[in-house]
Parts: structure tokens; sequence; C-alpha cells
């Protein structure tokens, strides 16, 4: 057995109510590590040779909640959500930040395995090694907090009943959904702690369609042990001194980016991405922490960082509103992108947002568009269920949020997310309005554009990426430098923002510290984390069954990255074609990748996916 | 020759507190060189999202747990004002839990003993890192003359407090 881990994963089928315990081959965990890596073998293992009719909304799905052997030993405790993606119907690591995944470590299990769906509304709640499914009829329909709340009290009443010598209980560690993940909108997000979501992929669907409401965890054992513990408390320190050493990350976190990426690099959505620059001074972030902080610093297990502030409105028409900072995507999405510049109105939307259990980036997305084709016209207030559907009026948005949690009339059709909405619109209306669709492979585009060149992504960074537009896991040359770092992280499974600016090769050393094992970037880039992209990449080709994705066509830009910005210091700059093609080829080559953006069949079978180089075969 | 140890006392300002939960991260590698949030003697609770805060031993003035143990598997150290528990006597039965007014003892997940603050022999763990990472929830002091019982309250209790400060008239819906 490999130090680090606990050895153990419990699979729980709701539709028969069975339990069991998993155990993986050292060598599959040696290969895929965990979190995002591992859930990729799993899936590919158990539904690859069919994965094109699995209904990513089905009984069929498999979910996974998976930690990785750094879970809870660096800094920042986050745990990894995964399955067949509702949104790309390949698959999305999506993880979230808080203490549920240092809970299940210290319960016993490296991970959740959630296959069948119940009869009935249930919420799972797993003490060490006991373990039973509840019923969640009461908590159906509830909000963010109310669930938060209703969960938080019955399972400490149960502990207290179960073990009355003990003491006090302290809260579990709970995922959840809200009223999105219920109906099965496409943009629902996986959450923790009110304002925390997994949400790239969609699954918060997933567990909707499972009538699975919430997950919650009490582990009362240590986590497990590791290779060389003085090693791993050396390396956390290394960790913390870096953050320490940020001043203003550390004071405002993302929450200077509502203002910073619009006026500064030119790279924010503003009213559906139609320009990336604004100077709206009354989005900066002295006035979010001036008017609207509550609480400074606010963190998940073990973070040096403590980027999340929490943020509540004083007063006016939103008083009472309560959110997390909101962190840079929220302000951005929920703010500019919507034609909003106010600190109070943005929280009040993340709130909501939050309350609802919908992806504020996403949401943003698609409700950003649904404006955008309000404003050319396309889309009217009739069709909009007599929504008037203008830049900067948050009530409007704040209604349009609602329909698309409950799926009510033009909200049904908006919760298939922008890609799907976009073909149903431009089918109704007979115009093509994907060219007003800001995504990539069915998963919205995260708040940094790459028009300016200023901002961190790449011209290929959401064209190729294996997560369409998910910002945290963006594309590019070097390999090296580029998401085969973010596969590592979301496979070690703790949080990225610690790991800006530490030393090259610490998270490699805290492996080994944990694991005992040796692992070089070299080993981890050329084999171990390229085959987690092939199989990545693999399933998200074969896609299916609501749609597929050709990469001729869809490796490529929202057609908006190819207009020329409006306005500011980069007015006039865009992607060009010719380079983003360019870049592509040299790309595809880096990673083994045929001319049309095919895993290569030598490629394949060198690290070893002779089955799925096998099930490639149609495509090529 | 060392220096003569003086009774300490942490003091505490939690509405500060970020729910890093380093604290338990560095008592639970001192006392049972391990991460082990729930063997730490220092537990940060959060009830209510963002009304995080460390629930720990106050060192009352008259020490009721120490009174309440039946097998007086509890003392007084002389040297720092901790209470400290002889685990081979304990038998884990609870009385100082139900004694102290703040219900801050809990028992060792292994079950065979209560765990309360020691004060890591007047050198307190928890402390050093609240302050390295510049939270200063905690703080070392000399120990006076004061009213430390004041802050052995229930999880409960503290978490209404603290919510009804960051969210006012809201806080009654998260309670």
């Amino acid at each position: 057995m490999i130090l680090g881990y606990v050895g153990k994963f419990l699979e729980v089928n709701l539709s028969t109510e069975r339990i069991k315990e998993v155990k993986f081959d050292d060598a599959i965990l040696k290969d895929y590590v965990g979190g995002r890596g591992l859930a990729a073998k799993i899936l590919w293992n158990r539904l690859g040779s069919k994965w094109e009719k699995i209904d990513p909304l089905g009984s069929e799905n498999v979910l996974l909640f998976l930690t990785g052997p750094l879970t809870g030993y660096f800094p920042g405790g986050r745990i990894c959500v995964s399955g067949k993606s509702p949104q790309s119907n390949g698959i999305v690591g999506s993880t979230v930040g808080g203490e549920f995944g240092v809970e299940l470590r210290c319960a016993g299990y490296d991970g959740i395995i959630i296959t069948g769906e119940a009869e009935k509304p249930v919420y799972l709640f797993v003490k060490d090694s006991n373990f039973e499914v509840r019923d969640a009829k009461h908590i159906w329909g509830k909000d963010a907090k109310q669930t938060v709340k209703i969960i938080t009290k019955e399972c400490r009443e149960l502990l207290k009943k179960r073990f009355p010598l003990y003491g006090e209980w302290k809260e579990p560690a709970i995922l959840y959904i809200g009223p999105a993940g219920e109906n099965k909108v496409r943009t629902a997000v996986v959450a923790a702690k009110w304002a925390h979501a997994a949400g790239y992929g969609g699954y918060g669907a997933v567990m909707g369609s499972k009538n699975l409401k919430a997950v919650a965890v009490k582990g009362t054992g240590p986590l497990p042990p590791v290779a060389n513990m003085k090693e791993v408390e050396r390396l956390i320190q290394v960790v913390n001194d870096n953050a320490y050493e940020n001043e203003l990350w550390r004071r405002w976190g993302t929450g200077a980016g509502g203002y910073e990426f619009g006026a500064k690099t030119s790279s924010e959505p503003v009213r559906n991405w139609q320009d990336e620059w604004h100077d709206e001074k009354s989005f900066g972030v002295d006035q979010f922490e001036n008017r609207v902080w509550i609480k400074q610093s606010w963190s998940d297990f073990g973070c040096p960082t403590c980027c999340l502030k929490i943020a509540m409105v004083k007063n006016g028409k939103f008083k009472g509103a309560i959110t997390d900072n909101p962190d840079y995507e929220m302000q951005a999405y929920l703010g500019p992108n919507l034609g909003i510049f106010s600190p109070e109105e943005n929280v009040f939307l993340s709130s909501l947002t939050d309350d609802l259990g919908l992806c504020g980036i996403q949401t943003g997305n698609v409700m950003g568009f649904a404006a955008e084709l309000f404003q050319r016209g396309i889309l009217t207030k009739k069709d909009l269920d007599d929504i008037e559907l203008r830049w900067g009026d948050v009530e409007a948005f704040a209604n349009l949020a609602k329909k698309i949690a409950f799926r009510e009339g033009i909200g049904d059709l908006l919760a298939g997310g922008t890609y799907r909405a976009a073909l149903k619109i431009g089918k109704m209306k007979n115009v093509d309005v994907l060219q007003y669709a800001v995504q990539s492979k069915g998963i919205s585009i995260g708040a940094h554009g790459i028009r300016s060149g200023k901002d961190y992504p790449e011209i290929i960074s959401y064209a190729c990426s294996v997560q369409g537009g998910d910002h945290t896991s963006t594309t590019g040359l070097p390999l090296s430098e580029s998401e085969l770092m973010e596969i590592f992280n979301d496979s070690g499974v703790y949080c990225n923002f610690n790991s800006f600016g530490i030393p090259r090769n610490t998270r490699f050393n805290f492996y080994k510290a944990v694991t005992g094992l040796e692992l070089t970037r070299e080993e981890w880039c050329n084999t171990k984390a390229l085959r987690i992209l092939q199989l990545q990449r693999a399933m998200l080709l074969l896609g299916g069954p609501d749609l597929k994705w050709n990469p001729k066509v869809h490796d490529d830009n929202p057609p908006r990255f190819y207009e020329r910005l409006l306005s500011g210091p980069y007015k006039g700059k865009t992607a060009d074609k010719a380079a983003v093609e360019e870049y592509k080829k040299r790309y595809y080559k880096a990673v083994g990748w045929d001319k049309n953006g095919i895993p290569k069949s030598e490629n394949l079978r060198k690290l070893g996916l002779q089955d799925v180089d096998k099930a490639l075969e149609k495509l090529r | 020759m060392a220096k003569k140890k003086e009774p300490i006392w942490i003091a505490r300002e939690l509405s500060k507190c970020s729910g890093c939960r380093k604290c338990e991260i560095a008592c639970s590698l001192f006392h049972e060189k391990r991460i082990w949030p729930e063997a730490s003697r220092i537990r940060v609770f959060m009830l209510v999202p963002g009304a995080d805060f460390p629930h720990f031993c106050a060192q009352c003035e008259d020490y009721p747990c120490v009174k309440s143990c039946p097998v007086n598997a509890l003392s007084i150290s002389n040297e720092t004002g901790a209470v400290l528990v002889n685990t081979e006597t304990c038998i884990a039965c609870g009385q100082c839990i139900n004694a102290c007014p703040g219900r801050i003892p809990h028992m060792h997940p292994n079950g065979k003993y209560i765990l309360i603050c020691d004060l890591c022999n007047g050198d307190p763990q928890c402390v050093k890192v609240c302050r390295e990472g510049g939270w200063n929830v905690l703080k070392k002091i000399s120990r006076g003359d004061r009213p430390y019982k004041l802050y052995a309250r229930t999880p409960e209790e503290t978490t209404r407090d603290l919510t009804l400060k960051m969210y006012g008239e809201k806080a009654e819906e998260f309670l």
C-alpha cells in the first residue's frame, strides 16, 4: 500500500442502497494519483466502452467525490468532483474548497463513488465507517443556507445521541445542491459552505438526477500516515511562508480583479464580452472592502492565504444579501458581464446564485448571452416571459436566475447552458446565435479573455482544453508549464492558489514526502499527466449522447474572440485566426494528436492506452 | 538555568478567526505527531459558515472540571495553570464535560481518555501558528486575576454571539 492514502473508497449504489468498500491497485494510484486523474481512470474503466450512450443525467452515470494523497497535507483543502459532464459530455475534474476532503480521509476513505439513483430525495451521512442513506424530502427545495443549517443540526443531533460521552460534536463537512441541481440545470454546482462551488462540469445536475441532495461526513481519525512527516511539516512551512509574503493577495484575494482585469489587462467580460475593458472605479476592491466585507479573512483547511472574504450588503434594497468576496469570477460574470458595476448589486446576485445552487460563472455567461440577444432584438420581452433584460438591471437578471434554477418558461431553455441554449434559440429564430455564445465545448469561458494578450490565458488556452472554458485548467506550450501542472494540483487535490510562487519542485517534493514515491516533473509531464490528458480528450471527443465535438470545428475560440476589442488601451486587438491555427498545430504535435486533433495511435500505445486507441479508431 | 515558568493564559479574539484550522494542525502534530483534527485540544467550530471560532479550555478560576473528576485524573499545573489529564487514570466517564460551563473537554477519538488543552507546557503551538499567519486570534499572556470563566462557553452560545455580530438581524435565519 502506498503511504498517504487511506487505501479505501466507499461505493454507494443509490438504486439498491448497497454499500461496499473499493480498493485500487498501487499501480493505478501511482499512475493516476487521485482526484482528476483517478476520476478519468475510474470513468474510463466503468463507462468507456459505452461512453457515447451514457446520459450524464441518467442513472448509469457515475458520480465521484475524490481526494488525493496531498489533501489535508498541502495547505488549502479541496475535494474533486467528477463524472460524465452534462456540459461537455466528457469529464471535468471540478474541485471545491473546504473541509470535506479532510473529513473524508479522517473518516477512513479516499473517496466516494456514487452509482444508480435514489427513488426519492436522500442525503448520505458518513461517520467514520458508519454510513447511512437518509431521507431528504424535508430539505428538497431548500436553498443553500437552509440546507447547510438543517443538515448540520440533524447530523450533530444524531452524533450526540449515538455518542453521548464524546462531548460536543463539530459540524460535519457537507457537499450539497440547491434547487438548480435538483432541477437538473446544467449550470448547477456542487456546493460547500454557502458560497464555495465546484462549478465547471455541471455536477450539481448529476447529483440532482440521482436524487442526492447532499453528502455529509464526519471523520474522527487522523490523516493517513506519510513517508516523512518532518519533511511534510517543512514543506507546509515553505508553502505558508510563500503565501505570507504576498500581502495584497492575502488581503484582497481575487477580489481586486473586478476592477483590475477590466482596467489594466482588458480581459474582463463586459456585456457578454462585447468588450473586455472598463475603468469603472466604483467597482474597485477598496469599495468592496470598505462597504461590504464583514470578514477580512475566511479560509479552508490549512490555508495560509485566506483569499476568501465574507460580504454582506448593509443597506438599501439588497440589505442582508450574504456571500463570499465575491471572488473575481463572480465579480466579473455577475457584474460587468451583465452591465452591473455596483458592489452591493454584485453581492446580491452572487448571494442569489449561491442560494439557488447555480454556477455564477456559467449562469452569468448564459444570462449575458440572453441579454445580448435581447439587445439585438433576437429575443423579445415576450420570449423572456415579460422580463426586459437590459444591461445593468440587476432585478431583471435576478428574476431570470430564478427562472433558470426552477426551469420556468425561458429559464427551462437557458438551463441547458449557453451552448445548448444557443442551438435551440438558433433553430427557433432561424438566426446564427452561436456567434454570441462565449464558451468552449459546452463550458462557459472563465472571466479571463485572450484578446488583449495581457492576461494569463493564451490564444489556444480554451480552444484546445480538455475542460473547455475552465479558466483553472488552460492549455498552452510548453506543456510542462501548462495544464499538466493543473492536472497535478487537481489529482493531488489541494488548492492551486497556494502553489503560486512556490519553488519549482515543491509540489513533487511534497508528493514524495507524503507517498515515499519519487516523481520528477519530467516523468509527470511525459507519461502520467499526459496519460490523464489523453483519457480526458478521448472521453470528450467520444461525447454523446446529445452532443459531439468535432475538433476541426470545435477546437476553436468562440467567434467573439475574433472580433476586435471596442475600447480601452488594447482597442482593436483580437485573436488572430492564422496564429491560432499555427499554435494549434504545434500544440497537437507536442501532445501527440494527429492533424485532426485525434490522439495518435502510436502515442496512446506508448502510454499503455490500447483500449482508448481502439475506441478512437472510428473517429480517425 | 531555565527560567521558571509562570502561569499563562491564551487571550482570544474569536471574531477574527478565519477558520483556517492551523491551530488544529499544530496542536495535533505536537500532541499526536499526526494531523488529526478531532484529536486536537483546540477545535474550530463552524456551526454557521463564517462564524468560525476555536473552542478550547479557558482555565476557569475555580476549575470545575478538576473538581468533578471521580478518579482524580485531572490536576492543575503549578507551572502553567493548565488542566492536566492523567491518561492512565482517566476512565473516560465524561463528568468533566458536564461540569465545564462551556462543555469544552471532549473524548480522544480512541475513546480512552479526555482531551483538555495543556497549554503545551507553557509554549502553546496554536498561538504560534495563529500569530505567524497574522490572524492574531490567539495571544499568550500572563495569567492574572481575571474572570476567565467568561470564556468557557458552549459552541452554541459562542456561535449565536458571533453570528449576531456578523450577520445582525439576518442571524436568526441561520441559527
